[in-house]
């Protein structure tokens, strides 16, 4: 867990023109309602497409986590989505509650790290908050996502602009809840929270750290984007894509 | 990079078969990770369960043994370990008395050891944690994760395994290890950076004439850069710094800890610079340890911790210890 004490210059990463964050790449299926509900099935694929795109993005992530870390987000969270595909591979719940508490549980057991416990920590509070539902409302989405935030803030005593997850889940947790209110379909406020998601990620750049290994770094995290801020808009993003064409 | 390593993916695995050979007293869980004593656990007797991140030796592994830890979980490289291998290590040394968990003050540990508490807890194990933060350089803990947990470790190891021993209670078990960590204070200084075997180069950069005065022991950053400068001058630079946030005074067990990478000649330099700076303040060093504890791989440089004695923690350091890192008394 080794911080850069250098991490103020500027470092490849921040330059190489590939090495941003993911597009959303689904703005235009949000035209249509979503067909099926959101049920086990669509959880569990959420989970799959998180497992992909977090696969697929594990050096960009690492790369980040050099700047202001310890270089290993990427590779753990990686490593655990793995376990987490996995164990629902082995054994497939029966409720999208179920579904995500195992995916907590098998987060926290398998991560380590920081990551590990607030990752595993918010799909374990979603989960449950979900209870036994076979189907899920997007208001319901948004009260389970709702948990699995305050869950994270409790853990890791995080608040926003602390330079954290917690400044990319919080606005996509509100942006849901406004697009419910607004009585947008489905797809289109999952897409909206993923949106907010990214930008509350960006956010995070000219944030000082104060929370976690980056905190020791005081004002030399400024000017890096938070590595679990960005692995947030990931999963979020993954939510996306799976309801855009449910 | 030069290492003395076979496979940079199995150095946790490949070391912890080195030292399960080398030391018969120790039961070492390869594939999870985890180190036991050989004997087991005693019926009645407080369980002691350590862990964290690789790179640090003898720290934790080192320290399981007669009069300190049961189990010790190593991480991946300066990675915390999993909730699972906590677990597994803490159910398996509860005798029915309960475990007390050691955790240094890093995230990643303290969110760890705190769902293994939690799930162990499920499992019917009582289990009470105490948090190690005694580094000086982390000032503003109310901007930071907090003070980082380092050479205290040792310490509260030692003397929390020695009171566990006795047969002493759980709750009285966790308050002399929390009462170390009160009367401890340590401030480290690096003379260059370390480089993890994944990383294959330095986690930092430190020209030839410059160091870093209030390094962590993962090579997190201080409190400033600083000039090359003697060994005494050093030394009074740690020593002021503890002393500013813990006045020091009577007797004092003193750690001079290399990081892995400093000559035990140099550390003897440093240790004269301490006890004459104790004397200064009037105070003596009743109880050391000169050497390597607590590394950070092959970092140069060194760190101080002093704990102020009373006559309890006297006695339970000079109690009986049989483990591979520190033995005296048996």
């Amino acid at each position: 867990m080794t911080s850069d004490p250098g991490a103020d210059a500027p470092t490849g990463m921040d330059t190489e023109p590939d090495s941003g964050p993911p597009t959303d790449t689904n703005t235009d299926m949000d035209q249509t309602e979503m067909n099926n509900a959101m049920d086990t099935a669509f959880f569990a694929a959420w989970i799959e497409e998180t497992a992909r795109v977090v696969a697929a993005e594990k050096e960009w992530l690492t790369g980040l986590d050099a700047a202001i870390g310890d270089a290993d987000h990427g590779a753990n969270l990686d490593r655990g989505l793995t376990a987490v595909t996995g164990a629902l591979a082995a054994q497939r719940p029966d409720t999208p509650g179920s579904l995500l508490v195992l995916v907590g549980n098998t987060l926290i057991r398998k991560v380590g790290g920081a990551s590990g416990p607030l990752y595993g920590t918010a799909f374990r509070e979603a989960g449950r908050t979900l209870g036994d539902t076979p189907e899920v409302s997007v208001a319901r989405l948004h009260a389970a996502l709702e948990a699995g935030l305050a869950g994270v803030r409790k853990l890791g005593s995080a608040a926003e602009g602390d330079k954290t997850m917690v400044d990319a889940l919080a606005p996509a947790v509100r942006a849901l809840e406004q697009a419910v209110r607004d009585g947008k379909d489905p797809a289109e406020a999952i897409g909206a929270a993923s949106a907010a998601a990214r930008a509350g990620a960006e956010a995070t750049i000219p944030m000082q750290a104060r929370k976690g290994r980056a905190s020791y770094l005081g004002p030399r995290s400024v000017g890096h984007e938070d590595p679990g801020a960005a692995s947030t808009a990931l999963v979020v993003s993954a939510l996306h894509t799976v309801a855009a064409s449910w | 990079m030069k290492k003395l390593i076979d496979d940079v993916e199995s150095v946790v695995p490949d070391a912890l078969r080195g030292l399960a050979a080398a030391h018969p007293g120790l039961r070492v869980d390869v594939d999870n990770q985890i180190v036991f004593r050989a004997s087991g656990s005693r019926p009645g007797k407080v369980g002691l369960v350590s862990g964290g991140g690789s790179g640090h030796e003898p720290l934790h592994a080192g320290f399981v043994g007669y009069g300190m830890l049961d189990a010790a979980c190593a991480g991946e490289i300066f990675t915390s370990p999993v909730p699972d291998q906590m677990i597994e290590a803490t159910t398996a040394v509860d005798s029915g008395a309960g475990v007390l968990h050691i955790v240094k003050n890093y995230t990643g540990d303290v969110l760890n050891f705190q769902m293994a508490a939690e799930l162990s807890g499920e499992e019917g194990v009582r289990v009470e944690s105490v948090l190690v933060d005694d580094d000086v350089a982390v000032r503003d803990s109310l901007y930071t994760a907090g003070r980082r947990g380092t050479g205290a470790t040792v310490f509260v190891e030692k003397i929390a395994g020695a009171l566990a021993e006795t047969g002493a209670p759980l709750p009285e078990v966790a308050r002399v290890a929390r009462e170390v960590n009160a009367r401890s204070r340590s401030f480290g200084v690096a003379l260059s950076p370390c480089t993890t075997p994944a990383a294959g180069r330095p986690t930092f950069d430190l020209s030839d004439t410059e160091i870093e005065l209030g390094i962590g022991i993962h090579g997190e950053p201080g409190r400033t850069r600083s000039a090359m400068r003697p060994a005494r001058e050093l030394v009074h630079i740690a020593m002021d710094a503890i002393h500013e946030d813990l006045p020091i005074s009577g007797d004092t067990l003193v750690m001079v800890n290399g990081m892995g990478g400093t000559p035990l000649i140099e550390l003897y330099i440093a240790y004269a610079a301490v006890v004459e700076h104790l004397a200064e303040k009037g105070a003596r060093a009743a109880r050391n340890l000169v050497g390597n504890y607590v590394t950070s791989l092959d970092m140069q440089g060194f760190s101080i911790t002093v704990c102020r004695l009373n006559e309890e923690l006297t006695r339970l350091w000079d109690a009986p210890v049989e483990t591979p890192a520190l033995r005296w008394g048996r």
